[in-house]
């Protein structure tokens, strides 16, 4: 873990749907490399967290930084750069259903990135390689399997060069056996030092790979500090509780 | 046909990602071309309207706006049932990637449901096609205005409209047609409700 000044900051973001408070005032901080987890019971807000991180819920009050930079949330162009920089990745993969694999890549480097045809078919083709793809470039989303569909959407936002990976339940609609392969491209990802917000219940996920954990419950982050502190043995803390259950579901499964 | 194409698809945006004025008005827009008989409409438009802002279109000007605007209106919804109809994560993805709106909307949105609509829009376009034959009302000169003309002349009513109802029935299969292997030729591989694959 890095300790540099961090390069996103969201402070105090509050976020209602009519009278619903989904986020009450609530603060992350990110530095460069570091991955933090959110976990939490469902409704929780950590869902609408991340989608306010890069504005696709445009937050109602608070600020985000990305380097330093304020971004108005008003100005179009703003929340363009934000979202550019900021990749998101989905529970239900959220591919472009008309578009092959390789495409589902280029679009957004051809439109957004401006890259010719050619740079943006190398620069594809050479994300789908890392994520083990490299032979199903001309397949459309209907015809992979769920953990490949995961793996794209991965390589589809590492395309972009993003600063920081949002990641909002990347395994939770796959079948058991297929989550090992999108774990590893995870795993892969934070070995290689990509800055990372992921909600999760992955028990694996939580325990080797978050440098701090963010427990997440009304709108509000209740807990947050390293595994090590938060989920140590004998430990009363609502985190452990959590993925005590987590555990024993796990088992129960297994 | 083609101008209800253009005005349904602006329409169908507006309708489902435009802001409340705009919905309100192509709502009230919607509710008057499908409320309102063709019939009417071209006597309103081509007597009514064009004579009174002294526009003078020729009847064929006339009933190409009038069946235009209509159908535009039918297939705004053909259009705005569409887009409802995609998941929504993936105008979110692709504003996730950076795009903007409009472009989301051009190359995520409009091609998937440009393919879905193609059955809904063959049945559209069988029934302005033969909505084309109201033409006549205003002196149009088309098929049916043809027919009635002819048929006055030499009194053959029975085999000449015959004849115009097969032309008809040609023109309406052979639209039809050409859309279905036009759906084919999109279908999505792996992406069918069809069940064989």
């Amino acid at each position: 873990m890095t300790e540099n000044i961090p390069i996103l900051r969201v402070n105090n973001i509050s976020k209602s749907f009519g009278s619903n408070t989904i986020l009450d005032s609530v603060s992350v901080a990110l530095a460069k490399g570091e991955i933090k987890v959110l976990i939490g019971p469902s409704g929780g807000g950590k869902s609408t967290l991340l989608q306010c991180i890069n504005c696709l819920v445009v937050p109602d009050s608070g600020e985000i930084e990305l380097e330093n930079e304020h971004i108005h949330f008003s100005r179009k162009q703003d929340l363009y750069r934000l979202r550019q920089q900021v990749g998101m990745i989905f529970q239900d993969f959220n591919l472009f259903d008309h578009l092959t694999a390789l495409d589902n890549i280029t679009i957004a480097l051809r439109k957004v990135k401006r890259m010719n045809k050619k740079e943006a078919m190398q620069r594809a083709r050479l994300e789908l390689e890392q994520v083990g793809l490299g032979d199903k470039e001309t397949l459309y989303p209907a015809q992979l399997s769920g953990g490949q569909k995961q793996r794209l959407a991965i390589a589809r936002a590492l395309a972009m060069d993003p600063k920081i990976l949002l990641l909002d339940e990347p395994t939770s609609a796959l079948d058991p056996t297929l989550i090992g392969e999108v774990i590893a491209v995870i795993k892969g990802l934070a070995v290689k030092g990509m800055t990372m917000i992921m909600a999760t219940h992955q028990i694996s996920l939580i325990y080797n790979l978050a440098d701090e954990i963010l427990f997440m419950e009304n709108g509000r982050i209740v807990e947050q500090g390293p595994p090590a502190a938060l989920l140590s043995a004998g430990n009363k803390s609502k985190s452990q509780g959590f993925c005590d259950r987590l555990n024993e579901l796990s088992e129960v499964e297994g | 046909m083609l101008l209800g194409l253009a005005i349904g698809i602006f329409m169908a945006v507006g309708l489902v990602y435009g802001n409340r004025f705009i919905k309100y008005l192509l709502t009230a827009y919607v509710w008057i071309f499908r409320g309102v008989p063709v019939v009417v409409l071209l006597f309103l438009f081509y007597y009514g309207l064009f004579n009174y802002l002294g526009w003078n279109f020729s009847a064929f000007t006339a009933v190409t706006i009038v069946l235009g605007m209509t159908t535009g209106a039918y297939q705004a919804n053909i259009f705005k049932g569409a887009i409802l109809s995609l998941p929504r994560g993936q105008f979110k993805a692709a504003i996730g990637l950076g795009m903007s709106e409009l472009q989301a909307i051009k190359s995520i949105i409009l091609p998937q449901i440009l393919r879905m609509s193609i059955p809904a829009w063959s049945n559209e376009y069988s029934i302005i096609l033969k909505d084309s034959a109201l033409a006549f009302v205003i002196g149009a000169p088309e098929i049916m205005a043809r027919t009635q003309f002819v048929a006055s002349r030499t009194y053959q009513h029975l085999s000449l409209y015959i004849t115009a109802g097969i032309i008809y029935f040609l023109l309406t299969w052979a639209g039809v047609i050409a859309l279905r292997k036009l759906e084919k030729y999109l279908r999505i591989p792996g992406y069918s409700h069809h069940g064989n694959q």
